[in-house]
């Protein structure tokens, strides 16, 4: 079994990374952005197990679950926001936002 | 024979009594909303401002030692017990401003109190983090309840949009941040701070590299929280939508807390490194002065404006952080303080102008307010001044030595760039003087606030924006012994 480089991984975390931050940047619909966002932050607890598994070390996949969990608290008090931006304004695009100038 | 190869870290709980205190604050105000009724809760408030002073005590009563807790993951010294106290100043003043701000708004909730408290835990977790991983709780604990904190007038169109971006940007930061801090994971094999400070003195070329990476991505992610050009796009409409105290809290708290971090990270582990973060800070202090004041020139709304003036405010610290060494680290917490006293007590006066239903907030409507309420011109005058930096307020003292450290440095263009910059900054501060004292007009308010705590705020504010000016070297001695207990 040939043991893959760590440099793909690093490679394939950055592309996934990329890809997330550009759907934040392009897509307007808010629940896009958001999914986009929870897409980043999964390819950055790729880049640590890689690392963890590398370097033999726990602390990599000890920050995935904190990171994980983190992120599950992030999404409720998100979506709750999103929810209440719905009621008011009945539109989940963000170029409508335009009350305050963006 | 499982249990005997768990060795349960070592934790110190003195060391983190004060943060243990808060949450307990937190919660015990979450709890005792259940049996508080009446329109706006000023009970919990009160319960909040007694934590506050608990955990201020057991900080200053820690004062003299070193401890870390959690296998090195936190370390309370000086400069973590420093900012401690600070977010204790800030959230108690946020408080007592809130006691009176709630009554002109639709929040009904007991849960605006506790989530001010919490969100104070997470910028102290943040100061006192020795390790990444806690640096990172501590963000999230700090942003996640001021993203709910953001949006928390839920009737308030502009709330909702407020708390909408910070959301947004606020997260996507996180990402930035965390990115970094795989990649110096990845260089050092750990996250605490000590091994990273290790691994970047003995650094090979091919680690030098992706530590760069690292910090450059951890860059991005700071920027956002301390809202630094360019990635301020967010501040000016998440400060203009959310509710006024929260607005203050952000402004003053989550900003201090995102400088202790970066600052503790990249003044101290990643010292050996700074001649390839400087660079990237000189030119990101450069733009976050300039933008900010430029900007805040063309603003018609206060609270826009004083959004604009904490872009600039953070650029001067930038600016402090570029000069680097004993110097700049003690003026950058030296102005830190000034700036929180300042700044909240600004929005203080925002709040003491507004009324229910009318919250005059444009300039406009300051016009001729200097006369019809002499104390609150007094204040704001106080304020204003400090925050342009002209003597003999705390405002300026910090100023003076975040400008002279730059000096000492050898950073001679930034620091014209940076005087230049404070000149154009008095031109809107006066000029919200000028409409105060010099306008006629302007709106009517129809019956003062009922309450003192407003009062008592800006009596607290003003005190110590003209202490800091008057006696400085107390203070910045404490500054200075506070950053030197990083080394």
């Amino acid at each position: 079994m040939t043991a893959v480089p760590i440099g793909w991984f690093l490679i394939l975390g950055s592309l996934l990374f990329s890809i997330g931050a550009l759907g934040v940047l392009i897509r307007r619909n808010v629940i896009i952005i958001f999914m986009s966002i929870e897409l980043m932050l999964n390819a950055v607890n790729f880049v640590f197990v890689a690392f963890a598994r590398q370097l033999h070390s726990l602390d990599g996949q000890v920050m995935v679950f904190f990171v994980m969990t983190v992120a599950a608290a992030e999404a409720a008090v998100g979506l709750a926001i999103i929810i209440s931006v719905f009621r008011n304004r009945e539109t989940v695009n963000a170029d409508e936002f335009n009350l305050l100038r963006w | 024979m499982l249990y005997r190869m768990i060795n349960p870290p070592e934790i110190s709980w003195i060391a983190i009594l004060p943060v243990l205190l808060l949450s307990a604050t937190a919660m015990l105000t979450m709890v005792a909303d259940l049996w508080t009724d009446g329109p706006d809760r000023e009970g919990l408030g009160w319960i909040g401002l007694v934590g506050l002073m608990a955990t201020a005590i057991a900080a200053v009563a820690l004062w003299n030692t070193k401890l870390t807790s959690f296998a090195g993951a936190v370390v309370v010294d000086r400069y973590g017990l420093f900012f401690t106290l600070l977010f204790c100043v800030a959230a108690g003043l946020t408080l007592l401003m809130s006691m009176s701000y709630l009554e002109q708004t639709d929040i009904r909730t007991g849960d605006y109190y506790s989530l001010i408290l919490f969100s104070t835990v997470g910028m102290v977790v943040m100061a006192t983090a020795a390790d990444l991983i806690v640096v990172f709780l501590g963000l999230e604990v700090m942003s996640i309840a001021a993203y709910a904190l953001a949006g928390i007038w839920r009737s308030q169109v502009r709330s909702n949009e407020a708390a909408l971006k910070y959301f947004l940007l606020g997260a996507f930061a996180t990402g930035f941040l965390l990115f970094g801090i795989a990649l110096l994971y990845g260089v050092a094999g750990t996250t605490t701070l000590t091994g990273i400070a290790q691994t970047a003195s003995g650094a090979t070329a091919e680690q030098r590299t992706l530590l760069i990476a690292g910090m450059a991505l951890m860059i991005v992610g700071f920027g956002f929280k301390v809202a630094a050009v360019p990635f301020h796009a967010w501040a000016p409409d998440v400060y203009e939508g959310a509710p006024t105290s929260v607005t203050a809290l952000m402004a003053v708290g989550v900003k201090s807390a995102a400088f202790a971090a970066f600052a503790r990270i990249f003044m101290h582990t990643l010292a050996v490194m700074s001649p390839d973060w400087s660079a990237v800070l000189w030119v990101l202090a450069v733009l976050t002065m300039t933008v900010g004041n430029v900007t805040a020139l063309l603003q018609r709304n206060i609270k826009r404006m004083l959004a604009y003036s904490s872009i600039a405010h953070a650029g001067y610290l930038l600016v402090g952080m570029v000069a680097g060494g004993e110097l700049g680290g003690s003026a950058i917490l030296f102005y830190l303080l000034a700036y929180t006293l300042m700044t909240l007590g600004a929005f203080s006066v925002v709040i003491a102008l507004g009324r229910r239903g009318q919250p005059n907030e444009n300039l406009e409507d300051y016009a001729g307010a200097g006369f019809r309420s002499p104390f609150l011109g007094m204040a704001m005058s106080i304020f204003m001044l400090s925050l342009a930096g002209i003597p003999p307020f705390g405002g300026f003292v910090g100023k003076f030595y975040i400008f002279s450290a730059a000096v000492k440095s050898g950073y001679i263009g930034l620091t014209v760039i940076g005087v230049m910059n404070s000149l154009i900054s008095v031109y809107y501060y006066v000029g919200v003087l000028v409409r105060m004292y010099m306008t006629d007009g302007g709106v009517e308010i129809t019956q003062p606030s009922s309450r003192p705590y407003l009062f008592a705020t800006l009596v607290v504010a003003v005190a110590g924006t003209i202490a800091l000016g008057l006696f400085p070297s107390t203070l910045f001695e404490v500054a200075r012994q506070s950053f030197l207990a990083l080394g």
